[in-house]
């Protein structure tokens, strides 16, 4: 376990709201799953940390939730992205692409200047 | 939205959502190949723990910064609940100095601060003349005529005086105040009557009709608050009057003193018709965009115009222009700012005495607050925690503080004289108004701000480290002295701030009320008579009437003699004559002394004591030549190193029949209040210029209260329809004057902040040294293990008591001076800077504040060398 890598502080909320569009409504065991297979199993998402943060997205408006039956005929609570959520997942993803073009940016100028 | 709903209905979703998550991962665990128990297992320990998550989740559920309130203000309840005497201590001092300054300021809100019952009351000032002894005198009828035509300042300009009537009722006839008004008196003060009319323009001065208005208090009592009153007749000490309206129950005009009718002014009698008899105060309304000092300017150039016009009459007669709240207010404002400033200086005290207590609370926290913040508590969550254990205290402080407010006020108002209500009625509506609670709430946020200072300040970054490192008391103790000790040094010193101003106020009072009187107050009992000029107009019936009232009194059980007089003494200055005298170069300047008309045996009577010559004779009246009493005052101005009996005086004019030859001469007699001069004076036989209003007064054998209603019995006797009043004794209006009544309550109230003071400062050093004693308690066994006597031992504590005590008494006798100065209105007979006042209150604290040390100190000195060496 302890090779595995922890959900980077803040990166958590997009991962889900990533999650929930691709995945469409989803439950919150089901997106932690989600986020464990497609990281490859290299992430290992706290399941604990996960409710405090579709709370957060549930209150900023992100998302909201409805319960329903799971497949297995389990009453789950579904979480759905909102017009607003798509909004800010694409705000997210783009800092995020900014953000990690920046960093690979500074990682190769230093390896020429060594 | 979620955070919104019930937190039941929340919690419930939560468990029911985490339920579920189990549930799944249990079901996949399951079909993974475990066993149902391992995959619970799993499940939960993959969750991280059931109740972390709810934790985590609730955390981010509310609004954290109310969250955090809601818990601090629980856990500041929670450690004022566990620190029982420290709360009480803390919360019943604050409470004190609330109530004093809270009570206070409701009656400086009422008195000083509350606009004036009228339309724009910043518009209306009092109008009178100005004389070289009078700074306020009232106007004559011919030259308010001339004022209100002349001037170009003032929209309108009203008089009024005030007088009395007999009402016939059942029980005889009454005396009842009553005030004579211009015309548009009321339409000048923006105030209408509630039924009825006012006064129509010019209505009055043709003398036929005699309108009259009622006050509500008296339509009420005397005629059933019945409409039908309008219109009807009412006869006022005889004469006939029409009711045309009733004045609204909010009315109130304080120098109408308790006037229950409101006729117009009698332009008809012979002092409306002189120049020289001034008895008219005057109010007027400012002309917009007119100030007060214009107005006044306006004023005094139309005087002087008089002045030149009417040399005779109005030389002298400068003009007044001043806002009408100086003259409703003006005489309780001193006292009433140094009472605020007093109970100010006590709710510091009592503050910084709370701080103090919060310091040790602090020091003693120490630790508690280190490893909260090694915890991860961050500086503003502790700073905002100590704001809230303040503001708590403040709070439970205020509200017992504003309780005992209330109850306060009520029982201040209660000592307040009638008399003095009477003239203070902006005072009726006193309470805990708005502004007075947003005082409350003022005082309030700023104790509690210093509150969550001080203790904050004390838990500076570096000290909290070191708090944490040493474990135990460590060195911070000594920035807590350093602050706390400052503390004490400022109680000590607005203490002896405050004892000074008693002790000066108490002096005064002492001074005040043993000042030479001229007579001896003791055994006398007085009232007014008050007959009426229908039946004792002339002057042959009123002096009968005056002959035959002594007579009867002096006849009467355990009375040894009686008299009368126009005016007792220890009223007022005033009623004057101008006087010049036969045979003296005059240069037209007017001569003002007091004039007083009394009976033969009035001197004798009250006690006074003659210097020369002769009292007037029973037989001295109007058939007999006119003579006259004149006091040492008038003889040293007037007459100085001359004999002045057979002397002679009459009026500006020496007109031959006011001139009198001077008889005798008295010691002076304090005619004005207690605090005023000796005023020149002249003494009139009543005999040779009677009137119907005047006082009777009996030296009695007996307690003088006890001939009181024989007394008023006595004169109904001789005619049903005469009227007394004020039937009391000498020393009850003595003590109940106005400047007897102010000096008092300024004494005692003072006295009772110094007081409190006093108790509060040397609570607050023990605190400090008990508290250094305690911190030292090591030392000291030390000290005593290597031999060192118990007198060291009180020397060490007791020095730095004695050096606060010598810090605060210093600066607070230094700044006591600057202090007082503004309270110098309210010293009578003392110097600001009294050393024996001074030396005495710094000797009381001093003593106080060394008995407060000696205790901690005994208990140093009584250490157990052993045990404060296995402490800590």
């Amino acid at each position: 376990m302890s090779e595995k890598a922890d959900v980077w502080q803040g990166t958590l909320s997009l991962m889900v709201l990533k999650t929930i569009e691709t995945m469409g409504p989803l439950h919150g065991y089901g997106i932690a799953r989600r986020i464990e297979q497609i990281s490859g199993n290299q992430l290992c998402v706290n399941y604990g940390t996960l409710y405090p943060a579709l709370l957060k997205l549930e209150q900023e408006g992100s998302i909201e939730s409805e319960w329903g039956v799971s497949e297995n005929n389990r009453k789950a609570k579904y979480y759905r992205l909102t017009r607003a959520g798509r909004k800010q997942l694409e705000k997210e993803a783009r800092d995020w692409a900014q953000t990690t073009a920046i960093v690979s940016r500074f990682l190769g100028a230093s390896e020429d200047l060594a | 939205m979620a955070g919104l709903l019930p937190s039941k209905v929340r919690e419930q979703a939560l468990a029911d959502e985490i339920e579920s998550h189990i549930q799944l991962h249990i079901d996949d665990n399951v079909r993974a190949g475990m066993t149902p128990e391992e995959a619970r297992r799993e499940a939960i320990l993959k969750l991280g723990g059931i109740e972390h998550v709810k934790e985590a989740y609730r955390d981010r559920n509310t609004i954290p910064v109310l969250e955090h309130l809601t818990h601090d203000i629980r856990y500041a309840i929670r450690q004022l609940r566990k620190n029982r005497g420290f709360a009480c201590v803390a919360m019943l001092v604050l409470a004190l100095g609330f109530c004093a300054s809270v009570s206070i300021f409701a009656f400086v809100d009422a008195a000083l601060i509350k606009p004036l019952p009228y339309t724009n009351p910043n518009q209306l000032v009092a109008v009178a003349e100005r004389t070289s002894i009078f700074l306020r005198g009232p106007l004559s009828y011919p030259d308010y005529l001339d004022w209100k035509a002349l001037n170009k300042v003032l929209g309108s300009l009203e008089v009024y005086t005030r007088t009395g009537f007999l009402l016939s009722t059942q029980a005889g006839a009454i005396s009842v105040q009553a005030t004579r008004v211009s015309d548009g008196f009321f339409r000048t003060l923006g105030v209408r009557p509630v039924l009825g009319r006012d006064f129509y323009k010019g209505e009055g001065l043709s003398g036929t009709a005699r309108p009259v208005l009622m006050s509500y208090a008296t339509w009420q009592k005397r005629y059933g608050g019945k409409k039908t009153v309008i219109g009807q007749g009412v006869s006022l000490s005889g004469i006939p009057f029409t009711v045309i309206g009733v004045l609204p129950r909010e009315f109130e005009f304080a120098p109408g003193d308790r006037a229950e009718f409101w006729t117009t002014l009698d332009t008809s009698s012979s002092c409306a018709t002189r120049r020289s008899c001034h008895n008219l105060d005057g109010i007027a309304r400012l002309k917009d965009d007119i100030s007060v000092r214009t107005a006044a300017a306006g004023m005094i150039s139309i005087a002087k115009q008089l002045e030149k016009q009417y040399p005779d009459s109005n030389r002298g007669q400068g003009a007044s222009v001043v806002p009408l709240s100086d003259v409703i207010t003006g005489d309780i404002r001193p006292i009433l700012l140094v009472l605020l400033g007093g109970a100010g200086l006590l709710l510091l005290i009592a503050c910084s005495n709370v701080a103090s207590l919060l310091l040790v609370r602090a020091e003693a926290r120490t630790r508690e607050v280190a490893v909260r913040r090694s915890l991860g508590a961050s500086h503003a969550r502790l700073i905002s925690q100590f704001f809230i254990e303040g503001a708590v205290l403040v709070l439970a402080g205020a509200v017992l503080g504003l309780a005992s407010a209330h109850w306060a006020i009520q029982l201040l108002t209660k000592l307040v004289p009638e008399d003095l209500m009477a003239r203070t009625p902006f005072l009726l509506s006193l309470g805990l108004n708005v502004r007075v609670l947003a005082f409350a709430g003022t005082i309030a946020f700023f104790a509690a701000v210093l509150f969550s200072l001080t203790p904050a300040m004390h838990f500076s970054r570096a000290e909290m480290r070191k708090g944490l490192a040493e474990g135990s008391w460590g060195s911070s103790g000594n920035a807590w002295r350093r602050l706390g000790s400052k503390l004490v040094v400022l109680e000590l010193a607005t203490a002896m701030v405050l004892l000074a101003g008693a002790g000066l106020l108490a002096q005064s009072l002492y001074r005040l009320l043993r000042v030479e009187l001229g007579f001896q107050p003791d055994h006398l009992a007085t009232l007014v008579v008050a007959a009426p000029d229908i039946t004792y107009g002339k002057d042959e019936a009123a002096a009968a009437l005056g002959r035959q009232i002594v007579r009867r009194a002096a006849s009467l059980p355990g009375v040894k003699s009686a008299g009368i007089a126009s005016q007792l003494p220890v009223s007022f200055n005033g009623n004057t004559d101008w006087i010049r005298f036969v045979g003296k170069p005059y240069n037209g300047e007017h001569n003002e002394v007091n004039q007083r008309e009394v009976s033969s045996g009035y001197f004798r009577t009250i006690g006074a004591k003659l210097l020369r010559g002769r009292y007037f004779a029973v037989a001295e009246d109007a058939s007999k030549p006119r003579v006259v009493i004149i006091n040492q005052a008038l003889a040293k101005k007037y007459f100085p190193g001359e004999d002045p009996i057979g002397k002679q005086f009459g009026d500006s004019n020496l007109s031959p029949s006011s001139i009198r030859q001077i008889i005798g001469v008295m010691d002076d007699i304090k005619e004005g209040s207690l605090d005023s001069d000796i005023w020149p004076a002249e003494y009139l036989p009543f005999n040779q210029s009677p009137d119907t209003y005047f006082s009777v007064v009996v030296r009695t054998s007996q307690a003088p209260d006890s001939v009181l209603p024989a007394l008023s019995a006595a004169v109904h006797r001789i005619d049903s329809n005469v009227g007394t009043i004020d039937e009391a004794t000498m020393a009850e209006r003595i003590n109940g004057s106005p400047s007897a009544w102010l000096h008092r309550s300024s004494a005692w109230l003072v006295g009772g902040f110094a007081g409190l003071a006093l108790v509060l400062s040397t609570i607050g050093l023990y605190g400090v040294v008990a508290y250094s004693v305690s911190k030292r308690t090591r030392e000291i066994g030390m000290r005593i293990a290597l031999g060192a006597e118990q007198s060291a031992i009180y020397r060490l504590i007791l020095k730095e008591a004695a050096w606060l005590t010598l810090a605060g008494v210093a600066i607070g006798v230094v700044s006591s001076v600057p202090v007082t100065t503004f309270m110098r209105n309210l010293l009578f007979g003392v110097q600001l800077w009294d050393t024996a006042t001074l030396l005495t209150v710094a000797a009381v604290l001093g003593v106080s504040a060394l008995l407060a040390s000696y205790i901690p100190a005994r208990r140093a000195a009584s250490v157990n060398p052993l045990e404060a060496l296995r402490a800590e």
